[in-house]
């Protein structure tokens, strides 16, 4: 195999239209290992991207090292990328893995055992709860923990403490998709599948940058679009990405709007299919509700109006609505471009809304894939670990309480359930004030990850707020906790992940644990235990010890809802690939597709949520959702764009935004600790287009300064094919001085609640002159 | 008639409603939702003004004594200064869901006359600009009913 580093995609296997992909299995094996030494191959899925690849762990003297693609599975036809290739088991031996846990002393962290670390949580838990009762504690998680870790930690936040301060850094990556799908359908949960891709005529990406975040779903689309019968491509991205280049080579669409305008454009694309009578009246009338209402929001967005605001050509908006008005089958995938942009579920809700009006829903190539960040995004939103209650259940419900409350055995209003859950940033703001007095933090870096981090490093270090941090390493985040608890992660434990196409895969165990450290599961039912958390008839709350009981018992809670597990087990999950939900006795092989009765889940009784105002936030009620009489069909939503929170001034003329590079997970808790991605890319730098550069006086390989209202950030300088006035950073690297998010500003979108990380005003001066040209 | 003066009232809350969202947006900027929401909210209610003053003028240029003046009672004082922390948070969005209700009830009682009056462009102003009202409370009642909890027994 190449150097995969370099050869990102790997060796094409173009096919036609309509036919399956070809099999390609990708393998890497630490160095000095040959595949006779392998003592055994233990089932499991990639874990660094959210495509959640099918694939094997090599284990050789109780060491994971390597992977192999399963040839089987449907996700990946047995390929995985560079870092699943790369990154995925290195970092389990790294020397610096945390082995014991630590606890604050004298203000430094120090080593003690398991009953002194535990002891120390449940005293300040049980201290606050007696004082102050459950809204003083708050829990942030991952995306990137396995389903019955999510679910057993949503039945002790919910049904143990009774806070709603539960959230997951989903909320930064994923937390539109939800929303949009949400909105629009009634309920979460993807529509489409990934083998669409195979089916389709056309592809519309919207904000995302595919071939980087992720990688092998994007050889997918190349080899439907290097093979006979190609689809065309159409991007909006303000980089001219890999992505951006294949749409123009298929004779499809770049389209760059400024940074902040993406509601403007889509609102113009709509407009174009009303406009052309691109719109299957007849489909629409039957299967949504909300068309007249939402004709009349995107009337006035005229293609040359559209231009003006998003800095585009009028003639390219004409020509990617009419490939998406004309064209046959349609897939379109969004993620972090819209996501994590202004007007975030309004631009996210448009892609769906194109899909009704086009009655492109529920068929082979004619998907929506609302994607994740994440791996195990789809876990926390299904499970409740990110605030919404389990099973894609109504928090605005009394009959959805009542089920939990039946199933749990406890008292309704133990729920916590009068508004919509709280959200990541807003658990950060009560643990800056100290009404969050106790915060447990699991396998996520906010230190880095999150906006504004100076002011997160001065909030988790703070004495108003007692932090616990359960992580693979001692992180940015670690450092700055009062107890630190070693965590197993990924082949040192068992447990099931579903990715954004609802593929259900089990990961098993491989090697144990170092040291003292012990699967996130454990630990939650550690403390559990410690806290002593009981049902209503004095029998311990928590009811199961193993991963498989633990999944057993989430399969009883997702019974009859739209993400049903009832009819999955994990016998059959060792089969050859993973299982889309909902796994049924009606469907005992899982579900390509929802949707393709064109019935959604909007019924008043059954949805997940009433939906919310696009623009403000504000909250349906269920009186007025019930007077919409949706009884199953799909709601067109529309909203007028406004500029974004923080336009650009004469101080701070560019605007700021920031993404994935293609060898880095996250906060490289992993990948910086796999020495070809390490090597790949090394480190920080900031991204000028060639007209501000020039303007600037600044040239390849310079050090220079970026500054928002917030902070600044020195890198070296990358002149890439970034749309003028925008300035681009990837977000993985920690360090003060080069933290992406230093610049980005505490704001979020007002209905799905993620943070605006693409939209800060920002200003770039040379430092001096460096050694690359 | 006495129209004229509740369309200035109508015009006169809705700026006031304006301001105060503002004044609170501003007053609670370290809440980043409320700052920006208010100031979007209180946009809308800038437009319903500016869409009033050709219809004020209209009514009050055919009015008999030609020089109505809507009594200073009728008026409602807005909110001038913000109270602090998560309570004072709390009944700040209170008095503006109070302001927005006054706003809500004078439309109410435009578009009546305005029905009378078979005036289909102030029918069309006090349904679009009711419409708008309703938004606005419904997001203040969203944000009160998440923050009560917090702010009345952890903060």
């Amino acid at each position: 195999m190449t150097d995969r580093t370099v050869d990102i995609w790997g060796a094409g296997t173009p096919h036609a239209k309509g036919t399956v992909w070809p099999v390609r299995v990708d393998q890497h094996l630490d160095p000095g290992v040959t595949e006779e030494q392998v003592d055994r191959w233990v089932h499991s899925a990639c874990l660094l991207c959210s495509n959640g690849c099918g694939c094997d762990i090599a284990v050789k003297d109780g060491r994971m090292v390597g992977v192999r693609g399963r040839a089987s599975d449907e996700v990946n036809h047995g390929r995985l990328g560079p870092k699943g290739l790369y990154g995925s088991t290195v970092w389990s031996h790294a020397a610096d893995r945390l082995t014991r846990p630590m606890i604050r002393e004298g203000g430094a962290l120090v080593e003690c055992d398991w009953p002194a670390a535990m002891g120390r949580i449940v005293e300040v838990s049980q201290r606050l709860l007696r004082e102050k009762g459950p809204l003083s504690h708050g829990f942030y998680t991952s995306g990137q923990l396995f389903l019955e870790e999510y679910y057993t930690l949503s039945v002790i936040g919910k049904a143990g403490l009774g806070t709603p301060h539960m959230d997951g850094n989903t909320r930064l990556c994923t937390a539109t998709a939800a929303a949009a799908l949400k909105e629009s359908f009634g309920a979460d949960g993807q529509p489409g599948c990934y083998a669409d891709i195979e089916h389709c005529d056309t592809i519309f990406l919207y904000g995302h940058n595919l071939a980087e975040t992720q990688t092998v779903l994007w050889s997918r689309v190349l080899d439907r679009t290097r093979g006979p019968h190609p689809p065309v491509l159409v991007c909006v991205d303000p980089r001219r990405t890999k992505v951006a280049e294949e749409a123009v080579r298929t004779g499809g669409v770049h389209l760059a709007p400024r940074v902040g305008t993406n509601l403007a454009l889509m609102n113009g694309l709509t407009r174009e299919l009303f406009e052309h009578g691109w719109v299957d009246d007849t489909w629409v009338a039957e299967h949504t509700l909300g068309v007249d209402e939402l004709r009349e929001v995107v009337g006035w967005y005229t293609p040359e109006r559209v231009a003006e605001i998003c800095g585009i050509d009028p003639a390219e908006l004409r020509r990617a609505a009419r490939i998406f008005g004309t064209g046959g089958a349609v897939l379109s995938t969004v993620l972090q471009g819209f996501y994590q942009s202004h007007q975030a579920t309004a631009a996210a809700v448009a892609v769906n809304n194109l899909h009704l009006l086009r009655g492109m829903i529920g068929r082979p190539g004619a998907g929506i894939l609302q994607m994740n960040g994440q791996p195990t995004a789809q876990n926390n939103r299904e499970c409740g670990a990110d605030g919404d209650l389990p099973g894609f259940r109504n928090w605005d419900d009394e009959q959805h309480v009542r089920q939990l409350a039946e199933l749990w055995n406890v008292d309704p209003l133990k729920i916590p359930h009068w508004a919509d859950p709280t959200h990541a940033m807003q658990i950060i703001s009560y643990a800056e004030e100290g009404s969050i007095g106790f915060l447990w933090i699991s396998a996520t870096n906010p230190a880095v990850s999150m906006p504004e981090s100076a002011r997160i490093r001065r909030i988790l270090a703070g004495e108003q707020c007692f932090v616990v941090v359960q992580d693979l390493f001692l992180t940015e985040t670690a450092r700055l906790a009062d107890v630190v608890l070693p965590a197993a992660g990924w082949g040192e434990k068992t447990g099931t992940f579903t990715n954004a196409d609802r593929t259900v895969h089990l990961s098993e165990k491989a090697v144990d644990p170092p040291g003292e450290a012990r699967s996130d599961l454990d630990i939650f039912l550690a403390y559990a235990d410690a806290m002593d958390f009981r049902d209503d008839d004095g029998a311990p709350l928590v009811k199961w010890r193993t991963p498989e009981e633990a999944f057993d018992a989430w399969r009883a809670a997702s019974a009859g809802r739209p993400c049903d597990y009832s009819g999955l087990t994990y016998a059959k999950l060792r089969g050859p690939t993973g299982i889309r939900w909902p796994v049924t006795e009606a469907a005992p092989d899982g579900t390509e597709r929802l949707y393709t009765d064109a019935v959604f889940p909007s019924a008043t009784e059954y949805c997940e949520t009433y939906g919310h105002d696009l623009l403000t936030g504000a909250a349906v009620t269920q009186q007025e959702h019930r007077a919409l009489r949706p009884d199953g069909r799909a709601f067109l939503k529309g909203a007028d764009y406004t500029p974004a929170h923080e336009p650009t001034s004469e101080e701070y003329p560019l605007l700021y935004t920031t993404g994935r590079t293609v060898h880095q997970f996250h906060t490289r808790t992993k990948t910086g600790r796999a020495e070809p991605l390490r090597r790949a890319a090394p480190d920080m730098w900031v991204e000028l287009s060639p007209a501000d550069a020039e303007r600037l006086g600044i040239a390849e390989g310079d050090m220079v300064r970026v500054e928002s209202p917030r902070g600044s950030i020195e890198a070296p300088a990358r002149i890439g094919r970034v749309k003028e006035g925008a300035v681009f950073a990837p977000f993985h690297y920690g360090g003060e001085d080069r933290q992406a998010n230093e610049l980005t500003m505490t704001v979020w979108d007002p209905v799905s609640k993620q943070p605006c990380f693409k939209t800060a005003a920002c200003r770039v001066s040379k430092v001096r002159a460096g050694g690359r040209r | 008639m006495n129209l004229v003066t509740y369309l200035r009232l109508a015009r006169h809350a809705e700026q006031t409603f304006a301001d105060s969202l503002r004044t609170v947006g501003r007053g609670h900027a370290k809440h980043p939702d409320v700052l920006f929401i208010c100031q979007t909210l209180a946009k809308m209610s800038d437009k319903q003004a500016r869409r009033l003053a050709p219809i004020v003028d209209r009514y009050g240029s055919s009015a008999a004594s030609g020089d109505v003046e809507e009594p200073e009672r009728l008026h409602a004082a807005g909110l001038a200064e913000v109270r602090t922390g998560p309570v004072g948070l709390l009944r700040d969005l209170q008095d503006l869901h109070v302001l927005g209700t006054l706003v809500q009830t004078t439309w109410t009682v435009v578009l009546q006359a305005a029905r009378a009056l078979r005036d289909d462009e102030l029918i069309e102003l006090c349904r679009h600009a009711s419409g708008q009202n309703s938004r606005q409370l419904s997001w203040l009642n969203t944000r009160l009913k998440a923050a009560a909890p917090q702010s009345l027994i952890a903060a």
